[in-house]
Protein backbone atom coordinates (compact mmCIF):
# COMPACT_ATOMS: atom_id res chain seq x y z
CA UNK A 1 0.00 0.00 0.00
CA UNK A 2 2.75 2.45 1.00
CA UNK A 3 5.88 2.01 -1.06
CA UNK A 4 9.07 4.03 -0.71
CA UNK A 5 11.57 3.50 -3.54
CA UNK A 6 15.25 4.42 -3.30
CA UNK A 7 14.58 7.57 -1.33
CA UNK A 8 17.47 9.98 -0.79
CA UNK A 9 17.15 13.12 1.31
CA UNK A 10 19.73 15.81 1.93
CA UNK A 11 19.84 18.39 4.70
CA UNK A 12 22.15 20.93 3.14
CA UNK A 13 25.50 19.17 2.80
CA UNK A 14 24.43 16.26 4.96
CA UNK A 15 23.13 13.16 3.23
CA UNK A 16 20.41 12.10 5.68
CA UNK A 17 19.01 9.16 3.68
CA UNK A 18 20.55 7.17 0.85
CA UNK A 19 18.46 4.86 -1.36
CA UNK A 20 16.08 3.73 1.37
CA UNK A 21 13.25 1.49 0.18
CA UNK A 22 10.37 0.02 2.14
CA UNK A 23 6.81 -1.20 1.82
CA UNK A 24 4.03 -1.50 4.36
CA UNK A 25 0.85 -3.46 3.72
CA UNK A 26 -2.58 -3.05 5.38
CA UNK A 27 -2.70 -4.62 8.82
CA UNK A 28 1.07 -4.78 9.03
CA UNK A 29 3.44 -3.10 11.49
CA UNK A 30 6.90 -2.17 10.27
CA UNK A 31 9.42 -0.85 12.79
CA UNK A 32 12.36 1.32 11.77
CA UNK A 33 15.16 1.03 14.31
CA UNK A 34 18.53 2.67 14.41
CA UNK A 35 20.78 4.91 16.47
CA UNK A 36 20.48 8.66 16.88
CA UNK A 37 21.00 10.39 13.57
CA UNK A 38 20.44 7.24 11.52
CA UNK A 39 17.74 9.02 9.53
CA UNK A 40 14.64 7.44 11.09
CA UNK A 41 12.75 10.65 11.73
CA UNK A 42 13.85 12.10 8.39
CA UNK A 43 12.34 9.04 6.72
CA UNK A 44 8.95 9.54 8.39
CA UNK A 45 9.00 13.30 7.80
CA UNK A 46 9.77 12.69 4.14
CA UNK A 47 6.87 10.26 3.82
CA UNK A 48 4.43 12.87 5.20
CA UNK A 49 5.97 15.59 3.02
CA UNK A 50 7.92 17.76 5.46
CA UNK A 51 11.16 17.05 3.58
CA UNK A 52 11.53 16.95 -0.18
CA UNK A 53 13.71 14.03 -1.34
CA UNK A 54 16.60 14.65 -3.72
CA UNK A 55 15.92 11.32 -5.40
CA UNK A 56 13.49 8.42 -5.23
CA UNK A 57 9.72 8.21 -5.02
CA UNK A 58 6.90 7.58 -2.57
CA UNK A 59 3.83 5.73 -3.79
CA UNK A 60 0.59 5.26 -1.97
CA UNK A 61 -2.21 3.08 -3.34
CA UNK A 62 -0.40 3.03 -6.69
CA UNK A 63 -0.25 6.82 -6.90
CA UNK A 64 3.01 8.78 -6.79
CA UNK A 65 2.70 11.28 -3.92
CA UNK A 66 6.29 12.51 -3.81
CA UNK A 67 5.35 16.07 -4.79
CA UNK A 68 2.19 16.46 -2.66
CA UNK A 69 2.17 18.90 0.29
CA UNK A 70 1.63 17.35 3.76
CA UNK A 71 -2.09 18.18 4.07
CA UNK A 72 -2.78 16.47 0.73
CA UNK A 73 -1.02 13.32 1.94
CA UNK A 74 -3.20 13.35 5.06
CA UNK A 75 -6.17 13.67 2.74
CA UNK A 76 -4.87 10.64 0.81
CA UNK A 77 -4.76 8.60 4.04
CA UNK A 78 -1.30 8.91 5.57
CA UNK A 79 -0.90 10.59 8.94
CA UNK A 80 2.06 11.22 11.23
CA UNK A 81 2.17 11.33 15.01
CA UNK A 82 5.22 13.57 15.25
CA UNK A 83 8.16 13.33 17.61
CA UNK A 84 7.53 15.53 20.64
CA UNK A 85 3.73 15.24 20.11
CA UNK A 86 3.38 18.80 18.77
CA UNK A 87 -0.07 19.49 20.25
CA UNK A 88 -1.57 22.95 19.86
CA UNK A 89 -1.04 24.64 23.26
CA UNK A 90 -3.79 27.24 22.89
CA UNK A 91 -6.41 24.62 21.99
CA UNK A 92 -8.27 22.30 24.34
CA UNK A 93 -7.97 18.51 24.16
CA UNK A 94 -11.15 18.27 22.12
CA UNK A 95 -10.14 21.10 19.79
CA UNK A 96 -6.80 19.37 19.18
CA UNK A 97 -8.70 16.23 18.18
CA UNK A 98 -11.06 18.21 15.94
CA UNK A 99 -8.15 19.80 14.05
CA UNK A 100 -7.19 16.22 13.15
CA UNK A 101 -10.48 15.97 11.27
CA UNK A 102 -9.48 18.80 8.88
CA UNK A 103 -9.00 16.42 5.95
CA UNK A 104 -12.63 15.21 6.35
CA UNK A 105 -11.75 11.68 5.33
CA UNK A 106 -14.69 9.36 5.86
CA UNK A 107 -14.29 6.54 8.35
CA UNK A 108 -15.21 5.16 11.72
CA UNK A 109 -13.06 7.45 13.87
CA UNK A 110 -14.87 10.18 15.76
CA UNK A 111 -14.54 12.03 19.05
CA UNK A 112 -16.59 9.26 20.64
CA UNK A 113 -14.36 6.51 19.25
CA UNK A 114 -11.21 8.26 20.51
CA UNK A 115 -12.79 8.78 23.95
CA UNK A 116 -13.64 5.05 23.98
CA UNK A 117 -10.05 4.16 23.11
CA UNK A 118 -8.62 6.40 25.86
CA UNK A 119 -11.25 6.27 28.58
CA UNK A 120 -9.92 9.22 30.66
CA UNK A 121 -9.92 11.66 27.75
CA UNK A 122 -13.63 12.44 27.51
CA UNK A 123 -13.74 13.77 31.06
CA UNK A 124 -10.85 16.12 30.37
CA UNK A 125 -11.79 17.23 26.86
CA UNK A 126 -12.17 20.91 27.82
CA UNK A 127 -8.73 21.18 29.42
CA UNK A 128 -5.77 22.81 27.69
CA UNK A 129 -3.26 20.16 26.68
CA UNK A 130 -0.50 21.76 28.78
CA UNK A 131 -2.33 20.42 31.87
CA UNK A 132 -1.80 16.84 30.70
CA UNK A 133 1.11 14.53 31.54
CA UNK A 134 3.52 13.47 28.79
CA UNK A 135 1.76 10.14 28.30
CA UNK A 136 -1.65 11.78 28.16
CA UNK A 137 -0.38 14.28 25.61
CA UNK A 138 0.95 11.39 23.53
CA UNK A 139 -2.50 9.80 23.66
CA UNK A 140 -4.08 13.06 22.42
CA UNK A 141 -1.51 13.19 19.60
CA UNK A 142 -2.48 9.65 18.59
CA UNK A 143 -6.16 10.54 18.87
CA UNK A 144 -5.64 13.60 16.67
CA UNK A 145 -3.98 11.39 14.05
CA UNK A 146 -6.77 8.80 14.21
CA UNK A 147 -9.40 11.51 13.64
CA UNK A 148 -8.10 11.68 10.06
CA UNK A 149 -9.17 8.03 9.54
CA UNK A 150 -5.74 7.07 8.23
CA UNK A 151 -4.86 3.97 6.25
CA UNK A 152 -1.20 4.39 7.18
CA UNK A 153 -0.19 5.57 10.63
CA UNK A 154 3.36 6.91 11.02
CA UNK A 155 4.56 6.96 14.64
CA UNK A 156 7.72 8.88 15.51
CA UNK A 157 9.35 8.01 18.85
CA UNK A 158 6.20 7.38 20.87
CA UNK A 159 8.18 6.34 23.95
CA UNK A 160 10.40 9.42 24.12
CA UNK A 161 10.30 10.94 27.60
CA UNK A 162 7.62 8.58 28.90
CA UNK A 163 7.71 6.25 31.90
CA UNK A 164 7.93 2.54 30.96
CA UNK A 165 4.40 1.77 32.19
CA UNK A 166 3.05 4.62 30.10
CA UNK A 167 4.96 3.35 27.06
CA UNK A 168 3.33 -0.08 27.46
CA UNK A 169 -0.12 1.50 27.75
CA UNK A 170 0.41 3.67 24.66
CA UNK A 171 1.69 0.75 22.60
CA UNK A 172 -1.15 -1.35 24.00
CA UNK A 173 -3.64 0.37 21.69
CA UNK A 174 -1.73 -0.50 18.50
CA UNK A 175 -2.93 -4.12 18.01
CA UNK A 176 -6.52 -2.89 17.97
CA UNK A 177 -5.70 -0.40 15.20
CA UNK A 178 -3.75 -2.94 13.14
CA UNK A 179 -6.59 -5.41 13.45
CA UNK A 180 -8.83 -2.90 11.69
CA UNK A 181 -6.49 -3.02 8.69
CA UNK A 182 -4.39 0.04 9.41
CA UNK A 183 -0.77 -0.11 8.34
CA UNK A 184 1.66 1.13 11.00
CA UNK A 185 5.14 2.41 10.33
CA UNK A 186 6.92 3.23 13.54
CA UNK A 187 10.27 4.68 14.45
CA UNK A 188 11.54 3.77 17.88
CA UNK A 189 14.78 4.12 19.78
CA UNK A 190 13.68 1.49 22.27
CA UNK A 191 14.63 -1.49 20.10
CA UNK A 192 13.15 -4.13 22.41
CA UNK A 193 9.80 -2.31 22.42
CA UNK A 194 9.86 -1.93 18.64
CA UNK A 195 10.64 -5.60 18.02
CA UNK A 196 7.93 -6.73 20.46
CA UNK A 197 5.21 -4.97 18.49
CA UNK A 198 6.43 -5.18 14.87
CA UNK A 199 5.75 -7.82 12.21
CA UNK A 200 8.86 -6.75 10.36
CA UNK A 201 11.72 -4.40 11.13
CA UNK A 202 14.27 -2.47 9.18
CA UNK A 203 17.49 -1.13 10.70
CA UNK A 204 18.97 2.15 9.49
CA UNK A 205 22.59 3.18 9.86
CA UNK A 206 23.81 6.55 8.60
CA UNK A 207 20.87 6.85 6.25
CA UNK A 208 20.98 3.36 4.68
CA UNK A 209 19.23 0.10 5.45
CA UNK A 210 21.66 -2.36 7.04
CA UNK A 211 19.27 -5.13 8.06
CA UNK A 212 15.64 -6.07 7.51
CA UNK A 213 13.50 -9.02 8.40
CA UNK A 214 11.20 -10.48 11.01
CA UNK A 215 12.00 -10.00 14.69
CA UNK A 216 11.85 -13.77 15.25
CA UNK A 217 14.48 -14.43 12.57
CA UNK A 218 17.01 -11.93 13.87
CA UNK A 219 19.41 -12.58 16.70
CA UNK A 220 20.59 -9.95 19.14
CA UNK A 221 24.04 -10.18 17.61
CA UNK A 222 22.94 -9.51 14.03
CA UNK A 223 20.74 -6.61 15.15
CA UNK A 224 23.58 -5.14 17.20
CA UNK A 225 25.91 -5.45 14.25
CA UNK A 226 23.45 -3.70 11.93
CA UNK A 227 22.59 -1.07 14.56
CA UNK A 228 26.18 -0.07 15.33
CA UNK A 229 27.67 -0.84 11.91
CA UNK A 230 29.86 -3.63 13.27
CA UNK A 231 29.30 -5.86 10.25
CA UNK A 232 31.86 -3.97 8.18
CA UNK A 233 34.48 -4.30 10.90
CA UNK A 234 34.62 -8.07 10.76
CA UNK A 235 36.63 -7.85 7.54
CA UNK A 236 40.41 -8.17 7.65
CA UNK A 237 41.03 -4.48 7.06
CA UNK A 238 39.39 -3.37 10.27
CA UNK A 239 40.12 -6.33 12.47
CA UNK A 240 42.75 -4.43 14.38
CA UNK B 1 -16.75 68.34 33.27
CA UNK B 2 -14.32 68.95 30.42
CA UNK B 3 -12.26 66.07 31.74
CA UNK B 4 -15.17 63.68 31.57
CA UNK B 5 -15.81 64.88 28.05
CA UNK B 6 -12.17 64.29 27.12
CA UNK B 7 -12.25 60.79 28.55
CA UNK B 8 -15.49 59.87 26.77
CA UNK B 9 -14.22 61.20 23.44
CA UNK B 10 -10.96 59.35 24.06
CA UNK B 11 -12.80 56.08 24.63
CA UNK B 12 -14.71 56.56 21.38
CA UNK B 13 -11.47 57.37 19.55
CA UNK B 14 -10.07 54.14 21.01
CA UNK B 15 -12.71 52.24 19.03
CA UNK B 16 -11.22 53.61 15.81
CA UNK B 17 -7.72 52.64 16.92
CA UNK B 18 -8.88 49.15 17.87
CA UNK B 19 -10.50 48.77 14.46
CA UNK B 20 -7.17 49.72 12.88
CA UNK B 21 -5.20 47.46 15.18
CA UNK B 22 -7.16 44.20 15.02
CA UNK B 23 -6.15 43.42 11.43
CA UNK B 24 -2.53 44.15 12.26
CA UNK B 25 -2.76 41.93 15.35
CA UNK B 26 -4.43 39.09 13.43
CA UNK B 27 -1.89 39.08 10.61
CA UNK B 28 1.00 39.22 13.06
CA UNK B 29 -0.49 36.64 15.43
CA UNK B 30 -1.37 34.08 12.74
CA UNK B 31 0.88 34.60 9.73
CA UNK B 32 3.76 36.19 11.71
CA UNK B 33 3.91 39.09 9.31
CA UNK B 34 4.25 42.70 10.41
CA UNK B 35 2.31 44.48 7.70
CA UNK B 36 4.03 47.85 7.34
CA UNK B 37 1.52 48.80 4.63
CA UNK B 38 -1.41 48.35 7.03
CA UNK B 39 -2.20 52.06 7.33
CA UNK B 40 -1.79 52.59 3.59
CA UNK B 41 -4.23 49.80 2.83
CA UNK B 42 -6.75 51.57 5.07
CA UNK B 43 -6.22 54.81 3.13
CA UNK B 44 -6.52 52.86 -0.12
CA UNK B 45 -9.87 51.50 1.11
CA UNK B 46 -11.03 55.04 1.86
CA UNK B 47 -10.15 56.14 -1.70
CA UNK B 48 -11.87 53.06 -3.09
CA UNK B 49 -14.97 54.07 -1.11
CA UNK B 50 -14.76 57.55 -2.66
CA UNK B 51 -14.80 55.96 -6.10
CA UNK B 52 -17.78 53.80 -5.12
CA UNK B 53 -19.63 56.84 -3.74
CA UNK B 54 -19.09 58.97 -6.85
CA UNK B 55 -19.88 56.22 -9.36
CA UNK B 56 -22.81 54.46 -7.69
CA UNK B 57 -24.12 57.19 -5.35
CA UNK B 58 -24.29 54.69 -2.52
CA UNK B 59 -24.39 56.50 0.84
CA UNK B 60 -20.90 56.71 2.33
CA UNK B 61 -21.77 54.55 5.35
CA UNK B 62 -22.99 51.70 3.14
CA UNK B 63 -19.85 51.48 1.00
CA UNK B 64 -18.51 48.83 3.38
CA UNK B 65 -20.87 46.35 1.70
CA UNK B 66 -18.74 46.65 -1.44
CA UNK B 67 -15.33 47.69 -0.11
CA UNK B 68 -14.91 45.13 2.70
CA UNK B 69 -15.57 42.02 0.54
CA UNK B 70 -13.35 43.43 -2.22
CA UNK B 71 -10.58 43.94 0.31
CA UNK B 72 -11.09 40.43 1.69
CA UNK B 73 -10.54 39.01 -1.81
CA UNK B 74 -7.61 41.33 -2.28
CA UNK B 75 -6.15 40.21 1.06
CA UNK B 76 -6.45 36.52 0.14
CA UNK B 77 -4.73 37.15 -3.17
CA UNK B 78 -2.02 39.33 -1.64
CA UNK B 79 -1.30 36.65 0.98
CA UNK B 80 -1.13 33.74 -1.45
CA UNK B 81 0.76 35.56 -4.21
CA UNK B 82 3.02 38.09 -2.46
CA UNK B 83 3.25 37.73 1.32
CA UNK B 84 3.54 33.91 1.39
CA UNK B 85 6.25 34.02 -1.28
CA UNK B 86 8.30 36.47 0.79
CA UNK B 87 7.56 34.49 3.97
CA UNK B 88 9.02 31.39 2.28
CA UNK B 89 12.25 33.32 1.73
CA UNK B 90 12.61 34.73 5.25
CA UNK B 91 10.58 36.68 7.84
CA UNK B 92 12.74 39.75 7.19
CA UNK B 93 11.77 39.71 3.54
CA UNK B 94 8.14 40.28 4.51
CA UNK B 95 9.18 43.54 6.19
CA UNK B 96 10.86 44.70 2.98
CA UNK B 97 7.92 43.62 0.86
CA UNK B 98 5.24 45.27 2.99
CA UNK B 99 7.38 48.41 3.30
CA UNK B 100 7.66 48.40 -0.50
CA UNK B 101 3.89 48.00 -0.81
CA UNK B 102 3.46 50.97 1.52
CA UNK B 103 5.63 53.19 -0.70
CA UNK B 104 3.95 51.95 -3.87
CA UNK B 105 0.42 52.55 -2.54
CA UNK B 106 1.23 56.06 -1.32
CA UNK B 107 2.79 57.10 -4.62
CA UNK B 108 0.13 55.42 -6.70
CA UNK B 109 -2.54 57.35 -4.81
CA UNK B 110 -0.52 60.53 -5.20
CA UNK B 111 -0.40 60.07 -8.98
CA UNK B 112 -4.01 58.98 -9.40
CA UNK B 113 -5.76 61.11 -6.78
CA UNK B 114 -3.33 64.02 -6.16
CA UNK B 115 -2.15 65.19 -2.75
CA UNK B 116 -5.48 66.88 -1.94
CA UNK B 117 -7.12 65.69 1.22
CA UNK B 118 -10.61 64.20 1.12
CA UNK B 119 -13.31 63.12 3.50
CA UNK B 120 -16.66 61.44 3.06
CA UNK B 121 -19.69 63.68 2.69
CA UNK B 122 -21.93 62.44 5.46
CA UNK B 123 -24.37 65.34 5.27
CA UNK B 124 -25.86 66.46 8.55
CA UNK B 125 -24.77 63.25 10.28
CA UNK B 126 -21.21 64.50 10.69
CA UNK B 127 -22.24 67.10 13.29
CA UNK B 128 -25.20 65.24 14.79
CA UNK B 129 -24.73 64.18 18.37
CA UNK B 130 -26.38 62.67 21.38
CA UNK B 131 -26.63 65.25 24.16
CA UNK B 132 -26.01 63.43 27.43
CA UNK B 133 -25.56 66.45 29.73
CA UNK B 134 -25.16 70.15 28.83
CA UNK B 135 -21.37 69.70 28.76
CA UNK B 136 -21.18 66.20 27.33
CA UNK B 137 -22.40 65.20 23.92
CA UNK B 138 -21.50 62.12 21.95
CA UNK B 139 -21.16 62.38 18.18
CA UNK B 140 -23.09 59.80 16.19
CA UNK B 141 -20.16 59.05 13.87
CA UNK B 142 -17.60 58.30 16.64
CA UNK B 143 -20.28 56.26 18.42
CA UNK B 144 -20.99 54.26 15.29
CA UNK B 145 -17.28 53.61 14.78
CA UNK B 146 -16.95 52.47 18.39
CA UNK B 147 -19.92 50.12 18.06
CA UNK B 148 -18.49 48.79 14.78
CA UNK B 149 -15.20 48.05 16.53
CA UNK B 150 -17.00 46.14 19.31
CA UNK B 151 -19.07 44.18 16.77
CA UNK B 152 -16.01 43.34 14.66
CA UNK B 153 -13.93 42.24 17.66
CA UNK B 154 -16.77 40.14 19.14
CA UNK B 155 -17.49 38.59 15.75
CA UNK B 156 -13.83 37.78 15.24
CA UNK B 157 -13.57 36.30 18.72
CA UNK B 158 -16.63 34.10 18.13
CA UNK B 159 -15.36 33.07 14.70
CA UNK B 160 -11.96 32.07 16.08
CA UNK B 161 -13.30 30.17 19.07
CA UNK B 162 -16.39 28.49 17.60
CA UNK B 163 -15.82 27.58 13.96
CA UNK B 164 -13.70 24.90 12.32
CA UNK B 165 -11.86 27.54 10.28
CA UNK B 166 -11.24 29.56 13.44
CA UNK B 167 -9.79 26.45 15.07
CA UNK B 168 -7.58 25.82 12.04
CA UNK B 169 -6.39 29.44 12.20
CA UNK B 170 -5.48 29.11 15.90
CA UNK B 171 -3.80 25.74 15.32
CA UNK B 172 -1.76 27.13 12.40
CA UNK B 173 -0.78 30.14 14.52
CA UNK B 174 0.42 27.76 17.28
CA UNK B 175 2.43 25.42 15.09
CA UNK B 176 2.21 25.63 11.33
CA UNK B 177 4.04 22.37 10.67
CA UNK B 178 1.94 20.41 13.17
CA UNK B 179 -1.22 21.86 11.61
CA UNK B 180 -0.12 20.78 8.14
CA UNK B 181 0.46 17.17 9.22
CA UNK B 182 -2.93 17.19 10.96
CA UNK B 183 -4.39 17.81 7.50
CA UNK B 184 -4.77 21.60 7.57
CA UNK B 185 -3.97 23.43 4.34
CA UNK B 186 -2.04 26.14 6.16
CA UNK B 187 -1.50 28.33 3.09
CA UNK B 188 -5.24 28.52 2.52
CA UNK B 189 -5.76 29.18 6.24
CA UNK B 190 -3.23 32.02 6.14
CA UNK B 191 -5.04 33.37 3.09
CA UNK B 192 -8.33 33.38 5.03
CA UNK B 193 -6.66 35.10 8.00
CA UNK B 194 -5.29 37.75 5.62
CA UNK B 195 -8.72 38.13 4.00
CA UNK B 196 -10.27 38.82 7.42
CA UNK B 197 -7.45 41.20 8.34
CA UNK B 198 -7.89 43.11 5.07
CA UNK B 199 -11.67 43.30 5.52
CA UNK B 200 -11.11 44.92 8.94
CA UNK B 201 -8.53 47.26 7.39
CA UNK B 202 -11.19 48.31 4.87
CA UNK B 203 -13.63 49.04 7.71
CA UNK B 204 -10.91 51.03 9.49
CA UNK B 205 -10.30 53.01 6.30
CA UNK B 206 -14.00 53.80 5.99
CA UNK B 207 -14.07 54.84 9.64
CA UNK B 208 -11.09 57.07 8.96
CA UNK B 209 -12.81 58.71 6.00
CA UNK B 210 -16.00 59.21 8.01
CA UNK B 211 -14.35 60.78 11.03
CA UNK B 212 -11.55 62.86 9.54
CA UNK B 213 -9.90 63.87 6.30
CA UNK B 214 -7.30 61.71 4.60
CA UNK B 215 -4.67 62.09 1.90
CA UNK B 216 -2.26 59.64 0.23
CA UNK B 217 0.33 60.00 2.99
CA UNK B 218 -2.06 59.46 5.92
CA UNK B 219 -1.25 55.75 6.26
CA UNK B 220 1.99 55.58 8.25
CA UNK B 221 0.64 57.72 11.12
CA UNK B 222 -2.32 55.31 11.36
CA UNK B 223 0.09 52.38 11.39
CA UNK B 224 1.91 53.88 14.39
CA UNK B 225 -1.33 54.25 16.37
CA UNK B 226 -2.35 50.70 15.47
CA UNK B 227 1.05 49.39 16.59
CA UNK B 228 0.75 51.26 19.86
CA UNK B 229 -2.75 49.91 20.49
CA UNK B 230 -1.56 46.34 19.83
CA UNK B 231 1.47 46.66 22.10
CA UNK B 232 -0.34 48.43 24.94
CA UNK B 233 -3.08 45.80 24.91
CA UNK B 234 -0.79 42.80 24.45
CA UNK B 235 0.09 41.03 21.21
CA UNK B 236 -2.27 38.19 20.41
CA UNK B 237 -5.24 39.32 22.48
CA UNK B 238 -8.24 40.74 20.60
CA UNK B 239 -9.83 42.34 23.66
CA UNK B 240 -6.38 43.58 24.63
CA UNK B 241 -6.37 45.41 21.31
CA UNK B 242 -9.59 47.19 22.29
CA UNK B 243 -8.20 48.05 25.72
CA UNK B 244 -4.98 49.27 24.09
CA UNK B 245 -6.93 51.39 21.60
CA UNK B 246 -9.04 52.93 24.35
CA UNK B 247 -6.03 53.70 26.56
CA UNK B 248 -4.28 55.32 23.61
CA UNK B 249 -7.41 57.30 22.69
CA UNK B 250 -7.99 58.48 26.26
CA UNK B 251 -4.31 59.43 26.66
CA UNK B 252 -4.46 61.49 23.47
CA UNK B 253 -7.75 63.18 24.40
CA UNK B 254 -6.64 63.96 27.95
CA UNK B 255 -3.24 65.12 26.67
CA UNK B 256 -4.95 67.45 24.22
CA UNK B 257 -7.08 68.75 27.07
CA UNK B 258 -3.93 69.72 28.99
CA UNK B 259 -2.20 71.20 25.98
CA UNK B 260 -4.00 71.42 22.62
CA UNK B 261 -0.88 70.26 20.75
CA UNK B 262 0.12 67.60 23.25
CA UNK B 263 -2.41 64.89 22.44
CA UNK B 264 -0.31 62.67 20.18
CA UNK B 265 2.72 63.11 22.43
CA UNK B 266 0.72 62.00 25.48
CA UNK B 267 -0.32 58.86 23.57
CA UNK B 268 3.29 58.05 22.72
CA UNK B 269 4.37 58.60 26.35
CA UNK B 270 1.73 56.18 27.65
CA UNK B 271 2.84 53.69 25.00
CA UNK B 272 6.48 54.04 26.07
CA UNK B 273 5.52 53.66 29.74
CA UNK B 274 3.67 50.40 28.99
CA UNK B 275 6.55 49.15 26.84
CA UNK B 276 9.03 49.88 29.66
CA UNK B 277 6.97 48.57 32.59
CA UNK B 278 4.93 45.77 31.03
CA UNK B 279 6.38 44.85 27.63
CA UNK B 280 4.05 41.85 27.26
CA UNK B 281 1.07 44.24 27.24
CA UNK B 282 -1.74 44.76 29.71
CA UNK B 283 -3.90 41.78 28.77
CA UNK B 284 -2.47 38.28 28.64
CA UNK B 285 -3.31 36.51 25.41
CA UNK B 286 -5.89 33.85 26.07
CA UNK B 287 -6.33 32.82 22.47
CA UNK B 288 -3.02 32.69 20.69
CA UNK B 289 -4.15 34.55 17.63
Amino acid sequence: MLEVRKLSVRHGYLQALTDVSLTVAPGETLAIIGANGAGKSTLLRSIIGLHQPSAGSIRFDGRVITALPPHARVHAGIVLVPEGRRLFPSLSVEENLLVGRSSRRPGSWSLRAVYDLFDWMGDRRQEPTVHLSGGEQQAVAIGRALMANPQVLLLDELSLGLAPTMVRRIYGVLPELVQKGMAVLLVEQDVAQALRIADRFQCLLEGSTTLEGRPADATTATIEAAYFGLAGRTGPGSAA
Amino acid sequence: MNWINAIVQGILLGGLYALFACGLSLLFGVVRVVNLAHGDFAVLAAYLALVVITTTHVPALLTFVIVAPLFALFGYGAQRLIIQKSLDVSPLTTLLVTFGLSVVIQNLLLVVASADSHSFDLGSLISASLRVTPELSIGYVPLMIFVTAIVVLSGLQLFLSRTAMGRAIRASADDQEAASIAGVNTRHVFGIAAAIAFATVALAGLALGSSSSFDPSAGPARLVFAFEAVIIGGVGSLWGTLVGGIILGVAQAVGAQIDPSGGVLAGHLVFLAVLALRPQGLIRARLAI
